[in-house]
């Protein structure tokens, strides 16, 4: 081990990937680096980052909205543990807002 | 505004007839250009996990915009928006459509299908500020 390097070893450092419509609620950065051991910590250090990002990603009561997925790598959290999805180093999250829709005649203007 | 290369272009429109009666959907890679433009430089086909009403409705696995995204960004392109199509329907955006978009800034462009034949294409940017603002605007698609 490094003299002076060290890092709790709770923490990991990992890459938080910024969709396209949320950047301008993060300084235009597509990419946030935090540490963080789990899924939860990692998005609370974004939006302590980036406060202006915390409503797009929660509800009033707390809860990530139903369209926000969330995924390390390539797996949903939500298959997982959820936010206490332990993360390791060098991980990537992506947060990826869902695409969905159709003409569904019922609904049409 | 939406600037789109012809093949790129006809390329979508043809994914529209080949699933013809169902909806195609897929998502356009490029970069974001100043004045609200954008431009298309690579298309990325995806599938329609809406098994269960494929005519009328799309979704697009989190898991493969996962991956498109991060082939996008291996070359140096970000999600400028999405396309799917209306069969027998017109190149209008929908209820569900509006409902069911969440890339602010982004364009959503919609072809109708024909009898397997793609018709008109229109072109609409996601507006606003939030769930709550959120509106679709008519935008111009330029195509060459």
């Amino acid at each position: 081990m490094r003299v002076g390097s060290h890092i709790p070893t709770k923490y990991k450092a990992m890459k938080i990937l910024i969709p396209t419509p949320l950047r301008q609620y993060a300084e235009k950065r597509d990419t946030i680096e935090v540490q963080a051991g789990n899924v939860g910590e990692a998005l609370s250090a974004l939006t302590t980052q980036h406060p202006d990002l915390r409503r797009h990603l929660y509800t009033d009561d707390g809860r990530l909205r139903a369209f926000v997925n969330v995924y390390v790598n390539d797996e949903d959290i939500r298959y997982l543990q959820k936010e206490q999805t332990a993360l390791q180093e060098n991980d990537t999250i992506s947060i990826i807002p869902s695409i969905a829709g159709g003409c569904c005649c019922c609904c049409c203007r | 505004m939406l600037k789109i290369q012809q093949s790129i272009f006809d390329e979508m429109r043809h994914h529209g007839e080949e699933t013809y009666p169902h909806e195609c959907c897929g998502v356009l890679l490029g970069v974001f250009g100043g004045d609200d433009a954008r431009e298309v430089k690579a298309l990325a086909r995806a599938g329609n996990t809406r098994t269960d009403s494929p005519e009328n409705r799309y979704n697009i696995d989190p898991r493969e915009l996962v991956r498109i995204q991060r082939e996008g960004r291996e070359r140096g392109f970000d999600i400028v928006g999405f396309y799917h199509s209306h069969p027998d329907h017109p190149a209008q955006w929908s209820k569900t459509d509006l409902a069911e978009a969440h890339w602010i800034g982004c364009s959503y462009v919609i072809t109708s299908v024909q009898q397997r034949a793609a018709d008109q294409t229109n072109s609409f940017v996601l507006c606003g500020t939030d769930e709550e603002s959120k509106r679709f605007e008519n935008e111009e698609l330029i195509v060459g």
